[in-house]
């Protein structure tokens, strides 16, 4: 057989990027003795008793509710409140509109921990903390903006003179939004809803800092499996891998866009 | 319905895009708006529409104001020059959109959707997407979902200036027919002189935001009223040059042309004469004609025609002759003025005395 040297080499490259997640999973399916007695490429002795655990122990099950209602949340926000000044953006024309689009951006020259502060203390004093609209507020921070971005990038692909002839046939405005001009640009809509997803989806500092019980995320869950007895291995790998779950999802669902989303819709 | 543009002016960040524009438009003509890129047709057009607001001056139609009037409750479609229709609808959806938007029954939307899309031959092409269509069948579409809506105000923006000359000839035949039935007051705006005249109806001619003038379109080529009308409407260039008129004659470079006809009439002082390239003639036409000598600067051949370009007196002329020319260039070749064509400007720029 032929040598590949470039085949060989992606086959290496693979191979290294699956390992981790081929180890989580390996230890998801495997007790916390058995993990600490022996090294096993393979596991020999499989149990799905880690992942009963999450799934009936509601301290371990509510952590993935929390992390969605906060997901769905923020990117609906996000999406509601990006969709209307993305299409000012990119259909008109007003004083300071270039500068307040670069400025938008603002929010994400820092780390998101300069924002913590400012977050609690006044989410503190309104009472907001330890709730999901909390979390979903704050991530806002870095997703409209971000969505205000990429929807203008989708939507300025759409020509002008489509909302005129619109208008010409007799559209009032807000049937032609959503009956025409959303459907031209639903893959905008799709692409955008990913990274407002992805991004709340993996961010751990605000949604740990602005809960403490009742809207706690699993991330935060997976923190607190150190305890006296030790660590539990084979639970925090499982948490692990259905964490991986639904961001896997999401990404296959927009794979083919994901470059002209990267690239905030200006391809 | 009657249109009527009264003193209309556009600004736009201190651009001045239309400047006192005046127009009256009646019930089933059609107007032809003739200038150059960026002379206002479309901006004039968007006004019309209801699109843009003027920033001074009114919309009058049947006599009321419309001016602020939302783009929705008038009476008007709108073709623009890249093919515009939904991309994600249907050709057949495409065309029924303002019929449905008007509540229209469905069978009733049915009855008239077939009809405009026998008339325009997309027939077959119903349940295709726009994308799936050519150029013209494109076009088409647009102008089928224009002629549905029944509007009282057509517009058409360059509409078959991204066709191909085939198409673009056998649409611009049937476009005035489509619509000739409808009663509707017909816009259509072309850079091209030869357009304007091949639609006929009346013409208002634009250059930099004013219509320069308005009238029935021979009329306005016959006799332009300035020499910027007579500019606009000339395609090849319009030839021109500065004359004093003395002694009963026209004296420039050192040429003198008898003023006879309508000419003699005129006082003597400086004018200036205009005259189109096809009445720059390589062979002597009358016995009135004056013969000059220019130097060809370059020859263009079309086949069953040349446009030979020459220097004379410092101007630079355009000779549109029959037939294959080929001269070399920097030759010296005798060409002939008809004073019997002349279009005479006064210093001003308005027509003195048109000749012919």
């Amino acid at each position: 057989m032929k040598f590949h040297a470039g085949r060989t080499a992606l086959i290496c490259y693979f191979v290294l990027l699956l390992l981790p997640i081929y180890w989580m999973l390996n230890m998801s399916l495997r007790t916390n003795s058995d993990i600490l007695s022996h090294f096993a490429l393979i596991p020999t002795s499989l149990t799905l008793e880690n992942y009963a655990k999450i799934f009936t122990d509601p301290s371990w099950y509510s952590g993935y509710i929390n992390s969605i209602i906060y997901v769905s949340l923020n990117t609906a926000i996000s999406l509601l409140a990006a969709l209307p000044a993305a299409y000012a953006f990119s259909r008109y024309r007003f004083l300071g509109d270039k500068h307040l689009f670069f400025w938008l951006l603002t929010n994400r020259m820092a780390p998101p921990a300069v924002f913590l502060l400012p977050f609690f203390q006044l989410y503190s004093t309104v009472g907001l903390i330890d709730t999901h609209i909390a979390v979903a507020l704050a991530h806002c921070l870095f997703n409209v903006p971000l969505a205000v971005w990429i929807l203008e990038g989708f939507m300025s692909g759409v020509p002008r003179e489509i909302d005129e002839t619109a208008y010409l046939d007799g559209y009032r405005f807000p049937r032609f939004f959503l009956t025409v001009f959303l459907p031209l640009i639903r893959t905008g809509v799709g692409v955008t809803a990913f990274f407002c997803f992805m991004f709340s989806w993996v961010e751990l500092l605000f949604a740990r800092t602005l809960t403490t019980t009742e809207a706690k995320p699993i991330a935060a869950v997976m923190t607190r499996t150190v305890s006296a007895t030790g660590l539990d291995w084979g639970l925090l790998a499982a948490a692990g891998v259905l964490t991986i779950v639904p961001g896997a999802l999401v990404i296959w669902f927009v794979r083919n866009y994901m470059a002209k989303g990267f690239a905030l819709g200006r391809v | 319905m009657l249109l009527e543009l009264d003193q209309v002016s556009r600004t736009v960040g201190g651009e001045s895009h239309l400047r006192d524009v005046s127009l009256r438009l009646e019930k089933g003509t059609l107007n032809v708006l003739l200038g150059a890129t960026l002379s206002g047709k479309t901006s004039l057009l968007r006004v019309m529409a209801g699109l843009d607001r003027p920033s001074t001056g009114r919309l009058l139609v049947n006599g009321a104001d419309v001016t602020g009037a939302p783009v929705h409750r008038r009476s008007v479609a709108m073709v623009y020059q890249q093919f515009i229709n939904y991309p994600n609808l249907s050709v057949y959806k495409n065309i029924a959109s303002p019929l449905r938007l008007a509540g229209l029954l469905r069978p009733e939307i049915e009855h008239r959707v077939r009809g405009a899309a026998d008339l325009l031959r997309l027939t077959p092409l119903l349940d295709r997407l726009p994308g799936e269509l050519s150029g013209g069948q494109q076009q088409r579409t647009a102008i089928a979902r224009a002629l549905v809506k029944g509007a009282d105000l057509v517009l058409l923006d360059e509409p078959l200036a991204n066709l191909d000359y085939k198409l673009r000839e056998e649409l611009r035949e049937e476009l005035p027919k489509i619509f000739a039935g409808t009663g509707a007051v017909l816009v259509y705006a072309t850079t091209e002189p030869t357009e304007a005249l091949l639609l006929g109806g009346h013409t208002a001619t634009l250059h930099e935001g004013r219509v320069t003038a308005f009238g029935p379109t021979i009329e306005v080529f016959r006799r332009p009223n300035t020499l910027t009308t007579a500019q606009v409407f000339s395609d090849p260039p319009l030839n021109t040059i500065a004359a004093d008129k003395r002694d009963g004659g026209f004296y420039f470079g050192s040429i003198a042309v008898p003023a006879a006809g309508a000419l003699a009439g005129l006082p003597d002082g400086g004018y200036t004469i205009g005259f189109r390239p096809e009445h720059l003639y390589p062979d002597r036409p009358a016995h009135t004609a004056v013969e000059i000598a220019a130097r060809v600067v370059i020859t263009e051949i079309t086949g069953s025609e040349s446009f030979v370009h020459v220097a004379f007196a410092g101007r630079r002329w355009i000779a549109l002759a029959h037939g294959v020319h080929d001269l070399a260039i920097d030759q010296t070749v005798s060409l002939f003025l008809d004073p019997a064509r002349f279009l005479v400007f006064d210093r001003g720029g308005a027509l003195a005395a048109a000749a012919a």
